[in-house]
Order: structure tokens, then C-alpha cells, then sequence
């Protein structure tokens, strides 16, 4: 497919621009790991206390984890001139927001689902609530992607934009959380988990089809000629 | 190619400087001058759709450029201060990605092509470790890859040494004589000796 092809060379450079920098690659993970950590031993460590929250930790702290790479989703490409080039170019910018979406998923999102097993272990999270975890996690971690493009979009050409940044997109993560910490608590209590996985998911498809175009436009509208 | 009347940037709704006419025929060459701030990098800008601009008439390869205001972005190839390569890829890597991304086919093997710029042998490193004038060549291979009619290029000869201005030079001449035009600016005596027309960004009162 051709026309796909502006797309795939995004997301294969993004892909591999993580992986020529494995070492930032690896630093949420040891955030997430970090902040597991503290709150095992803050909480006690017996696994009778920590069973009930250890799932919304472990959501909480990917959440945490993931945000801390959407800094640099847009500041290099607006520092070496890559994001103007896109803007004077003829390739559609929603598509190019797709192709980064899914990149910043499948190095963050997937990245982050797969080191559960590890945060559930060091949270004496129980084992049977481990897939259901990892589903959540998998399409939460999806939909966060989405509302961290939109915030990186709007934020990307301002010189510290951190703060701001966890001010837009944390309030936004709350739905996400609700409904994905949700699920998990749903099979501990031994109900089923089907309604709050398909909300989540729900949520999810909703802003796959609505974040990459708002983080299009966000780019449009930063640039010194906005529509 | 690019027919333009009274054209002038605007900053805060005001004209960056005196309206200038453009008419620039395939295979020509344009030079914008002016001091240092007079808006010839922000004219190349605008003519992208990169900032506010104002003419009577505007007119690429028969669009409309007034009312169609991205219609520059599949005809021309624009090199601006910033070159847009990514430090740690490759030559090569950094080549492919840049004319995917604009979805053109590199018109010619890319070994050959660092050969005739002056970087044989750096096609695989990352352009990270290359000195500001290997960077500049290896961002001007995506001009002699590229077959897009207008370039429009931002002061093309900074950073080079003279064998690199010479290899400017020397692509500037293949593309006029396939047809193709291009627009650059400068601010001092043109190292080239190329035919070209003038065009002199003045104050705009």
C-alpha cells in the first residue's frame, strides 16, 4: 500500500529512535517499578492490606509512568524543524498523528502492560486477577496514548510545558481509571468484568476516532499561520 | 511556476516589508536579498502556508495560491535553518525517512548520491557525529534526490566550505536545466554564478 507509506516511515522511525535510546526507553518502567515500591512499603507489605488496592496502584502508576514520555512526543520534531516540515509538506498531519499515536502506544502502552506481572508481584496482587489486569491495561493504555497526543499537540511549542501538561491530561485519565481499575475490582469481588472492559474499551474507540485529528489541529493552530 | 503581485508578509497585521512582484519561469533562478530581519525567510515560510501572508495575486503552476493556501506543499521542497535531521539516525536512515514522509522515490541510489555530495562513507553514521557542514550536505542530498519542481531554499550555502557550495551549485544547474525553478535567499554577494533575478526585500515604509 503507497499510500500508507508516509505513515509507516513515521512510525518505523519513531520505533526506531526509541530503540537507538533503549536507556530513556526503560526509565518509565523503572518510575513505574519505583513508585510500586514505595507504596508497598508504605502500606505495610501483608498482603491482606494491600490486595484491595494494589490494582489501582498498579493503574495509577502506569498512568503516571506513560505520562512522563509525552514531553518529548512532539519537542524534538519541533526543535530540529521535523514538525514545520510536516506542516509545509503534503501529507496529511491526521494521519501522521495516527502513525505517532501508535507508536508512543506500542513502546509505552504495550511496554508498561507487559511489566504488570512484575508491579502485580511486588504488590502481592492476586494471580487470577492478572489477565483481567492485563486486558485493562492494554486498552486503557491505548486510550491514555490518545489523550496524551492531544495534550503533547497543544503544549509542544511551549518552552516548559510539564506542569501544564499533567494539568490537561490528568483529569482526562480519570474515566480511563475508573472503569479500568474498575474491571479488575469486578473479578476480585467475583463478578464479571464484561460491562467495565467494554466501557473502557468504549472510551477508547471514542478517542481513537477524536484525539489524533484534535492533535492536528492543535499543531495547525500553534504554528505562526494558524486556520 | 510562481507568478506573484504585490506580495508582502504580514507580522501583527502589519507588512514585514515593501510589496514585491515575483515572476518566476521554470528553469529560473531567484535570489532574495535584504538585511539581516527584512522577512526573507518568513516569505519562504509563508509561501509554504507557514505564516500570514498578503498579494494581490498569487499564482503557483496555475493554482491559486491565495485561495488554496497549502497548494505549494506537493510542488515545492523547502530547506530551511533547521534541517530537519534526527542526530541519531543515519544519513541514509535520516534520506529514506524524509522522502517517505513527503511520499517521493529517491530519484537516485543513495550511496551515489553522498558520492556527489562530498559525505562517501558516511552514509551510515549517525548524523549526530557529522560536522555542521557534512549536516548541511547531507540535508542538501534530499534536494538532488527530490524531483519536485520549486525549491525554495534558505540561505543554501551556510556552513559550507567552497567544494560544498560548488556541489550547491552544481545541483542548482541540473534542476534549472530538467525545468525545475528555485528561490533562495541571501544576505551578502552570492558565491555562484548562476544567472539569476534579484528581488530586494526593503522596508515596508
Amino acid at each position: 500500500m503507497t499510500a500508507l507509506r508516509p505513515y509507516q516511515a513515521l512510525l518505523a522511525r519513531d520505533l526506531r529512535l526509541a530503540f537507538r535510546r533503549r536507556a530513556d526507553l526503560l526509565l518509565p518502567l523503572g518510575f513505574a517499578v519505583l513508585v510500586v515500591l514505595l507504596f508497598g512499603i508504605a502500606l505495610g507489605g501483608t498482603p491482606e492490606r494491600l490486595a484491595p488496592v494494589s490494582a489501582p496502584v498498579i493503574w495509577v502508576t502506569v498512568l503516571l509512568a506513560g505520562f512522563l514520555s509525552l514531553d518529548g512526543l512532539f519537542r524534538p520534531d519541533v526543535d530540529d524543524g521535523t514538525l514545520d516540515q510536516w506542516l509545509a509538506g503534503p501529507t496529511s498531519i491526521v494521519g501522521l498523528m495516527y502513525a505517532k499515536a501508535l507508536a508512543h502506544w506500542l513502546l509505552y502502552g504495550v511496554g508498561l502492560t507487559l511489566s504488570t506481572p512484575l508491579l502485580a508481584m511486588l504488590l502481592n496482587l492476586p494471580v487470577d486477577l492478572l489477565p483481567v489486569m492485563l486486558a485493562a491495561l492494554a486498552i486503557g493504555t491505548l486510550g491514555a496514548t490518545q489523550i496524551g497526543i492531544i495534550a503533547a499537540a497543544l503544549t509542544a511549542r511551549l518552552r516548559r510545558s510539564g506542569i501544564l501538561l499533567a494539568l490537561i491530561v490528568m483529569p482526562l485519565y480519570l474515566p480511563l481509571l475508573i472503569f479500568g481499575s474498575g474491571a479488575v475490582d469486578a473479578v476480585r469481588l467475583g463478578e464479571s468484568p464484561k460491562g467495565a472492559l467494554l466501557l473502557l474499551a468504549a472510551q477508547t474507540v471514542l478517542l481513537l476516532t477524536l484525539a489524533p485529528p484534535a492533535a492536528a489541529a492543535a499543531l495547525r493552530i500553534g504554528s505562526d499561520n494558524p486556520p | 511556476m510562481l507568478q506573484a503581485e504585490s506580495l508582502t508578509c504580514l507580522r501583527d497585521e502589519e507588512a514585514l516589508f515593501a510589496p514585491i512582484d515575483i515572476d518566476l519561469p521554470p528553469g529560473h533562478l531567484l535570489v532574495l536579498e535584504g538585511r539581516n530581519g527584512a522577512g526573507k525567510t518568513t516569505l519562504l515560510r509563508a509561501l509554504l502556508g507557514l505564516h500570514p501572508l498578503t498579494a494581490k495575486s498569487l499564482h503557483f503552476r496555475g493554482t491559486d495560491v491565495l485561495r488554496e493556501r497549502h497548494a505549494l506543499c506537493s510542488g515545492a521542497l523547502w530547506l530551511g535553518h533547521l534541517l530537519a535531521l534526527k542526530g541519531d539516525l543515519t544519513v541514509r536512515e535520516n534520506l529514506r525517512y524524509n522522502l517517505a514522509i513527503g511520499d517521493e522515490d529517491a530519484a537516485e541510489d543513495v550511496d551515489e548520491l553522498c558520492a556527489n555530495l562530498g559525505i562517501a562513507g558516511y552514509e551510515d553514521t549517525p548524523t549526530r557525529s557529522l560536522s555542521a557542514g557534512q549536516r548541511k550536505r547531507a540535508a542538501l542530498a534530499r534536494l538532488a534526490a527530490s524531483r519536485r519542481p520549486l525549491w525554495l531554499l534558505d540561505e543554501p550555502f551556510a556552513n559550507l566550505d567552497g567544494p560544498g557550495m560548488a556541489v550547491v551549485e552544481r545541483l542548482l544547474a541540473t534542476h534549472l536545466a530538467r525545468g525545475g525553478s528555485a528561490m533562495l535567499t541571501s544576505h551578502g554577494v552570492l558565491p555562484i554564478t548562476l544567472p539569476a533575478t534579484t528581488v530586494r526585500l526593503e522596508h515596508a515604509r
